[in-house]
């Protein structure tokens, strides 16, 4: 019997670099878009150009004529119309939900809606049918304003709703009895010597998730199972969703994910497109493929956040905080997504943040608007609740000429207090957010800024520097199930995942999550690799395939590691303990006699083991197994968190502003952050970049805006403003570790965590360099044009309304087409 | 996105390249580098019947010395021109602004012809073709003719170049000795210009002796500075006399508002950039 006489290096911990690049960096994946099978036709959907419109016909006669086109089809000839596209969160139990479409019926209610389909032999075809599609609309008055659209008379996006309010959703302390009444807090502290109540207004603007690879599905209909291929998060919902909302048969679906090339959210959805491919592939009986384009994608892919807050905070004039009260508008735009309604209830829950507030309400209003709907975008919920408290802490710290960081280290929950359950009634395991804030405050040489913007400010330098903090904390590993059944949320938050051993002693590990660019293969294969005892390279990760992978909740949220990782643990467990009794055997020892180390049973005080590989193959010939046992260790294994994981961190940014021109150059950013236990060290950074970047662009780049009759202005990524590496700098990041509680392994999210505490500490350092000319808020994305533009107004407070309301459409043509470009004063550049 | 179809051709010849645009009338369109081209195609804005490449026509490409004149072929690509050492050292304010065009791929691609011949009012290199008084070659039928810049660009994506016309070439004349700088704002770096200044000038023992000033994207089409040129000929160099002749910059100019900026911001951003410019040229 062969045994290991090298134990494995310990994986956990080790900065592996990840195991799936090769494939990804070289191009030799396939993506959705490559899948290529014989006979597969293409399809192109003809999108409404209006917001709000009742269409009165289609003509398809011309686009039929097209050679190479099979068919076109409005919504009513493949049953589009009447499907109701699932939304899994019904926050209420009255919550108004219109029905969704796959296509569009009567009436499109925003711009770039699908109204027909046509299908052809090459994707290039279908797309010159697509534009001979004639469709006569009627042009309605478009929703746009979330307060305009609560106002009594105001045009409903759905009539036969009677309202363009979604819910509201309403969570007080009070009432809760796990604090006071905010309402009393405030109304006692207009009334104290000692206090005073700060009240904002500050606005989350629309953003794109812009993941890499543009949306894609096939569906082959022409197998006993109906497979589609969809470039999606949620493999597993998606197959469940599609078999309750077109009444199929679940076991006759096979949903594959193949490589995702990122998703950010935003490929959390059942979405139309999907269903439409699937109807018409069904409808034919061939296989069907949909490609978005970039610009269909940033213009009909859910987008994210879109809210109004309304903040209140009274605090003593020493600078403790009393209560919290939160209003918010929340955009869900025209229809519902999978879990739009959701995301600003998961705000409700971090508002309170890190701090130990005695008295909290929230109360959300989800509005209809006639634009493109809004769902989960990275963070989803807790992105804005942690602007609205950050950029009030500082806000607080202003007006009480109070340091800020001395303000909130004044509120925060200390080391000692853990497990402490906050307002809002979550019980944070563990966390050290004095230890971060040390370290951060170190590494940024925080005293030394505050010098040299001192300088500057006497010198009265055309460069100002800001500085800006934000520590935070978010609540993710989505999810206990119990907790989100107590949201009404429609499924559980437990993950799955299966260990097979083959015979060569190699391990397959199936599991439920389904990564798309996070680097699951390799963190996991390291967890795998130090529970079995096996090597890295030996352990192959599947996911993505509801066939392999028959069962699992998907990847969003920070959940893959903090739930998928431990039930890739506890079924390795089961593994071992499978495997201990047949190793008995093989060992003629008694059970209890074994220790299992390093991939290796051994019997206690003797040199005599054999390895989990020689098991694998000894259960593989099953020559000789003792009595009773079944020739088998694989094993499988669910879990269901008790509670969710809570990173941490304290982010600090300094920023430079030109005075002269409203440019914002970021000049340090250093961030520690708490995710417990790492796994890989070079991954957690990845994310922590990525998120990071992601953050700093929606306080300082991206802006998904409309202009007044409902067209999306940045149609392209000539008008969506992203940053690339030119335009950061250098990240400086650290980590302090105060292991989860919660889960074996200790680990914490941190798929979402930068982007989370990233943005208003990017916000707040503008302000804080402008603050001394009278700027007391600037909307996002703070652009220099906005900056200047606060500098210079005598209220000194900027951003929408004092600017033209006009991005730049359309597009530069040149000699082209230079008889529609000429004197179109607005044209873009290409 | 897929562009509609359309029939391809690519000459060897300026003159085969000619004579195809003639033949092919109105529905056919030149494509140099493609970097706006093939967007416009793909957005399906534009749909040609033919597309006559210039990429194979050896003669278009390169950089050469002619007397007091340095020519640049219009299919040199961005690439070439800030690589090039005759432009280097008596054009510096072109190969200056070219730096700042787009990413490495797309300066690869993309060609000064192909940049001028588009006249985006937001495009980086019309704005120091005018301020360095370059002349543009344009062949036809009958032959060529020479434009100088103040005359080339007729509007927003307009320009004189005629129906059956190819440009070919840019004259530049030399400013060897002369301290350039284009200072370009821009949201992020590989943004389109909000607004640019071009600027080039001569200086002998602390004295301005000559200044060359375009702008981007404050009008239509590029606009010469030249309040702000004679405000500074003569001036000995200093911050205070820059910044007080750039207050003409934006004298002339008719900037649009749009979401980055309104026109009055651009008209600030004017003044200011120029100041920098020749702050930035002189030093
Ligand atoms: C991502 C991206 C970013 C960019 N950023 C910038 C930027 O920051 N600044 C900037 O200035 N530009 C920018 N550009 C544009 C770039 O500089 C292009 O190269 C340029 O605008 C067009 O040059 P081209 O050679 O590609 O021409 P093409 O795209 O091939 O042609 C452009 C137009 O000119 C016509 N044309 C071309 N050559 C001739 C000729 N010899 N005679 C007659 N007509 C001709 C064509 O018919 C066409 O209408 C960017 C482009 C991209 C794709």
């Amino acid at each position: 019997m062969t045994t290991t006489d090298n134990p494995p290096v310990q994986e956990i911990g080790r900065d592996r670099r990840r195991k799936e690049d090769r494939r990804l960096i070289t191009g030799r994946t396939r993506w959705t878009d490559n899948q290529a099978i014989t006979g597969l036709l293409h399809i192109s959907i003809v999108r409404s150009p209006f917001a709000h419109a009742e269409i009165k016909g289609i003509d398809t006669s011309a686009a039929k004529q097209v050679p190479g086109v099979v068919g076109v089809y409005t919504a009513a000839d493949i049953g589009a119309d009447a499907v109701q596209l699932p939304c899994a969160w019904p926050i209420t139990k009255d919550m108004k939900s219109p029905q969704r479409p796959a296509l569009a019926g009567s009436r499109v209610n925003f711009a770039g809606e699908g109204v027909a389909v046509v299908v052809a032999r090459s994707a290039a075809i279908a797309k010159d049918a697509a534009e001979l599609v004639e469709v006569d609309y009627d042009e309605l008055e478009p929703v746009l304003d979330m307060e305009a659209a609560l106002a009594d008379g105001a045009t409903l996006v759905h009539p036969e709703l009677g309202t363009n309010e979604n819910a509201q959703w309403v969570f007080d302390s009070g009432e809760a009895g796990s604090g006071g009444s905010a309402a009393e807090a405030i109304a006692a502290a207009e009334k104290a010597d000692d206090q005073v109540v700060v009240r904002r207004r500050f606005r989350q603007q629309r953003l794109v998730p812009v993941f890499m690879e543009p949306r894609s599905t096939v569906v082959d209909p022409t197998g006993e199972q109906l497979t589609m291929w969809s470039a999606t998060q949620v493999p597993h919902i998606l197959k469940t969703m599609l078999a309750l909302t077109l009444g199929l048969p679940e076991h006759k679906l096979r949903v594959i994910a193949p490589d995702v090339g990122g998703g950010f959210g935003g490929k959390i959805a059942v979405a139309p497109e999907e269903v439409v491919t699937l109807l018409v592939a069904q409808k034919l009986g061939k296989p069907v493929k949909w490609t978005e384009t970039r610009s269909e994608s940033l213009l009909t892919a859910h987008h994210g956040r879109d809210q109004i807050q309304d903040l209140a905070v009274a605090v003593t004039k020493d600078g403790q905080i009393k209560a919290l009260d939160v209003k918010l508008l929340a955009d869900m735009g025209a229809y519902l997504g999978l879990v739009g309604p959701g995301v600003p209830i998961l705000g409700a829950f971090m508002f309170n943040a890190i701090y130990k507030i005695p008295a909290y309400r929230f109360d959300c209003r989800n509005v209809f608007t006639t634009k493109t709907l809004t769902d989960a975008y990275r963070g989803a919920g807790r992105p804005e609740a942690t602007f609205g408290i950050e950029r009030m802490m500082d806000e607080v710290a202003v007006e009480l000429g109070m340091e800020p960081m001395e303000l909130r280290k004044k509120n925060w929950i200390s080391h000692e207090e853990f497990p402490f359950t906050t307002v809002s009634t979550l019980t944070y395991d563990t966390g050290n957010y004095e230890a971060a804030t040390e370290q951060a405050m170190t590494m940024f040489d925080y005293d030394g800024l505050r010098r040299e913007q001192q300088q500057r400010r006497q010198r009265g330098d055309v460069k100002q520097l800001g500085i800006g903090i934000s520590t935070f904390t978010e609540m993710c590993g989505l999810a206990p199930s119990r907790v989100l059944g107590s949201l009404d949320y429609g499924a559980g938050g437990w993950e799955t995942s299966s260990i097979r051993m083959l015979p060569t002693g190699k391990v397959e590990c199936v599991v439920g999550t389904s990564g798309h660019g996070q680097g699951h293969e390799t963190a996991f294969s390291q967890i795998v690799a130090d529970k079995l005892g096996v090597g890295f390279d030996d352990v192959e990760i599947l996911h993505g395939d509801t066939q392999s992978s028959y069962r699992g909740l998907d990847t969003y949220g920070s959940r893959s590691l903090a739930v998928g990782g431990i039930a890739i643990v506890k079924a390795a467990e089961k593994v071992v303990e499978k495997a201990r009794p047949i190793a008995a055997h093989m060992l003629e020892a008694s059970e209890d006699d074994l220790e299992f180390t390093a991939g290796k049973f051994s019997v206690k005080g003797t040199d005599k083991g054999v390895g989990i590989a020689d098991v694998a193959l000894a259960v593989f010939a099953a020559h000789d197994m003792p009595e009773g046992v079944e020739p088998d260790i694989d094993a499988h294994a669910t879990f269901d968190p008790e509670n969710f994981s809570y990173p941490h961190g304290t982010h600090l940014c300094a920023v430079e502003v030109d005075t002269e021109t409203g440019f914002v150059q970021l000049y340090k950013y250093v961030c520690v952050d708490d995710v417990g236990t790492v796994i890989n060290p070079l991954i957690v950074e990845g994310q922590v970049h990525g998120g990071l970047a992601q953050g700093i662009a929606q306080a300082l780049f991206e802006e998904a805006a409309y202009d007044e009759s409902g067209t999306l202005l940045s149609g392209t990524l000539v008008d969506y403003t992203l940053p690339s590496a030119a335009d950061l700098i250098s990240f400086d990041t650290a980590n302090t570790t105060t292991p989860s509680t919660t889960n074996p392994l200790g680990v914490k999210g941190v798929g979402e965590a930068g982007t989370i505490a990233s943005t208003p500490a990017v916000v707040n350092a503008v302000l804080d360099a402008v603050r001394q000319y009278g700027v007391s808020d600037i909307d996002m994305p703070t652009t220099p044009y906005r900056v200047w533009t606060a500098i210079n107004s005598a209220k000194g407070t900027s951003g929408r309304g004092d600017e033209a309301d006009v991005a730049s459409p359309g597009a530069g043509l040149g000699s082209t087409a230079s008889d529609i470009s000429k004197g179109d004063t607005q044209g873009g550049h290409l | 996105m897929i562009p509609a179809s359309f029939d391809y051709v690519r000459p060897t010849t300026v003159d085969e390249a000619v004579q195809a645009l003639v033949d092919g009338g109105e529905d056919a369109k030149i494509m140099a580098g493609g970097q706006s081209f093939i967007p416009v195609l793909r957005l399906r804005m534009g749909d040609p019947s033919l597309v006559i490449d210039l990429g194979g026509i050896p003669e278009l490409r390169g950089v050469r010395e002619d007397g007091d004149q340095i020519v640049v072929g219009a299919m040199t690509t961005h690439h070439e021109v800030t690589r090039d050492d005759l432009l280097a050292r008596h054009v510096a304010l072109i190969a200056e602004a070219t730096k700042t065009v787009a990413d490495f791929q797309v300066r690869h691609r993309g060609t000064l012809g192909g940049a001028l011949a588009h006249a985006d009012p937001a495009g980086d290199l019309a704005a120091p073709t005018l301020a360095l008084d370059a002349e543009l070659v344009i062949v036809g039928q009958n032959g060529e003719r020479r434009v100088p810049a103040a005359d080339f660009f007729e509007d927003y994506f307009t320009t004189a170049i005629g129906p059956g016309e190819i440009l070919t070439a840019i004259r530049f004349p030399k400013y060897t000795g002369w301290g350039a700088r284009y200072e370009k704002f821009n949201r992020v770096a590989q943004a389109w210009s909000i607004v640019a200044v071009a600027a080039t000038v001569k200086v002998d023992s602390g004295t301005i002796t000559d200044a060359r000033i375009g702008l981007t994207n404050m009008a239509g089409t590029p606009v010469r500075a030249r309040a702000v040129e004679s405000a500074l000929v003569g001036q000995s160099m200093s911050e205070e006399t820059v910044r007080a002749a750039a207050q003409a910059a934006a004298e002339g100019t008719s900037p649009t508002s749009d979401a980055d900026a309104g026109s009055d911001y651009r008209e600030h951003l004017a003044r200011v950039l120029t100041g920098r410019a020749v702050l930035a040229a002189a030093g």
